[in-house]
């Protein structure tokens, strides 16, 4: 049964980022350039509408804590940030992004993926000299904003109820996602709304 | 219903939707969404084909593996136990997802040009159109974007998307290291075109 989860739920990811268009290092490149925010706009809306829907099936017990799975606060999750950032403006690719672009026939993803294999490795190598660095110094560990019922995670706004901080959250999400111009150089924020037009992505900067 | 499968690129709303009914779907029948680990235990198992101490069993782990490695090893072996055992759930998940990849890229429409399957117009505006100077670039940046993501602890699918949903503050901390390095990179790196 898992194994069946995990092809139809990966199948569904990987058909997503590629018609969402961030398989395409282009529009990664004019979204991380500020020039072309279809991506931008699209994420803030994913975020906003899974955290939305998630704290809400939560505050109403239809679902509990323990599908989450809070991932630790360390110095090296910014340093990996910035790590990865940097190497995600030169390609345009990021690790599942990648892999799925490969598969739409890409062929700079796969020599992308062989460098990523090697990073990997790498990493996996100077794991036991750098765990006991400053890179591995706690910020906060298993720390959400907001309360999600579960032990395991500390909420930063522990007081407050979990749907009205992550609520209020997703609703600004949403908020950035419909007011972002879509592109820096014509903006027509209440044309987007309405297009549904096919898009030629990679024209459509010209 | 038939144009959602063969456009080239939804608009940013359909978008948006589809990308998180995506990750919400994950949670709600298995766990959060991510990629990153995979690159590893992918490693892991090529590894393993040419050394013996990469995964070892061990009754008194919590996985019942362990490895000489100390990153395979962290976490009572849970990275060494999937090296050993890669037929699982989130293995398998990023394998799809290159499935996924393959039949959107087929159902399209119009074909992508072959030579913006190999460098992207922005690319090719500032860097020419050598086949090798874009392979030396991705490969190197690919380096980048796996090490880097293994020191964050996962990338922009576990941490941002996953991680800023379930309002993790390292999703935060993530986002904000990931971006204040890439848009720099991105504007000093490529030419602006107006």
């Amino acid at each position: 049964m898992d194994i069946i989860l995990a092809i139809l739920l990966g199948g569904l990811f990987g058909f997503v980022l590629q018609k969402v268009g961030a398989a395409n290092p282009q529009q990664i490149l004019g979204m991380l350039r500020l020039s072309d925010l279809h991506l931008m706009k699209a994420i803030f809306l994913a975020i906003g509408i899974s955290s939305l829907t998630l704290f809400g099936l939560l505050a109403t017990g239809m679902i509990d804590g323990a599908h989450l799975s809070v991932k630790s606060s360390y110095v090296g999750v910014i340093g990996g940030g910035i790590i990865l950032g940097t190497g995600w403006a030169i390609t345009g690719f990021c690790p599942g992004t990648g892999l799925v672009a490969a598969g739409a026939g890409r062929k700079d993803a796969l020599v992308f993926i062989l460098g990523g294999l090697l990073g990997a490795w790498l990493f996996t190598l100077s794991f036991g000299a750098l765990a006991d660095t400053f890179l591995f110094a706690d910020l906060g560990g298993k720390a959400t904003l907001a309360q999600t019922g579960s032990t395991s995670y500390p909420a930063m706004f522990g007081t407050l109820p979990g749907l009205l901080v992550a609520g209020s959250l997703a609703l600004m999400f949403i908020a950035i996602a419909w007011l972002l111009p879509e592109h820096s150089t014509k903006v027509h924020s209440t044309r987007n709304i309405v297009d549904t037009a096919p898009k030629e992505t990679l024209s459509s900067e010209r | 219903m038939n144009k959602l499968l063969t456009q080239t690129q939804w608009n940013w709303l359909t978008s948006g939707v589809a990308l998180g009914v995506t990750f919400l779907l994950a949670v709600l029948l298995v766990k959060p969404i991510g990629v990153s680990t995979q690159f590893v235990i992918f490693d892991g198992i090529v590894w393993n084909l040419f050394s013996n101490s990469v995964v070892q069993v061990d009754e008194g782990a919590k996985s019942g593996y362990t490895s000489a490695n100390s990153y395979l090893a962290k976490s009572g072996g849970k990275y060494a136990e999937n090296v050993a055992n890669p037929f699982n759930y989130s293995f398998i998940f990023v394998i799809a997802m290159i499935g996924g990849g393959f039949l959107a890229a087929r159902l399209q429409g119009e074909k992508t040009p072959p030579e913006q399957n190999i460098a992207p117009d922005i690319w090719r505006d500032t860097f020419g159109d050598s086949l090798w100077r874009r392979y030396a670039a991705v490969f190197l940046g690919g380096i980048l974007v796996l090490f880097g993501a293994r020191l964050a602890g996962g990338c922009t699918s576990g941490h941002m998307m996953s991680g800023m949903m379930q309002t993790s503050l390292s999703g935060y901390l993530f986002a904000m290291g990931a971006f204040a390095a890439a848009v720099p990179v991105a504007l000093l790196l490529y030419k602006r075109r107006n």
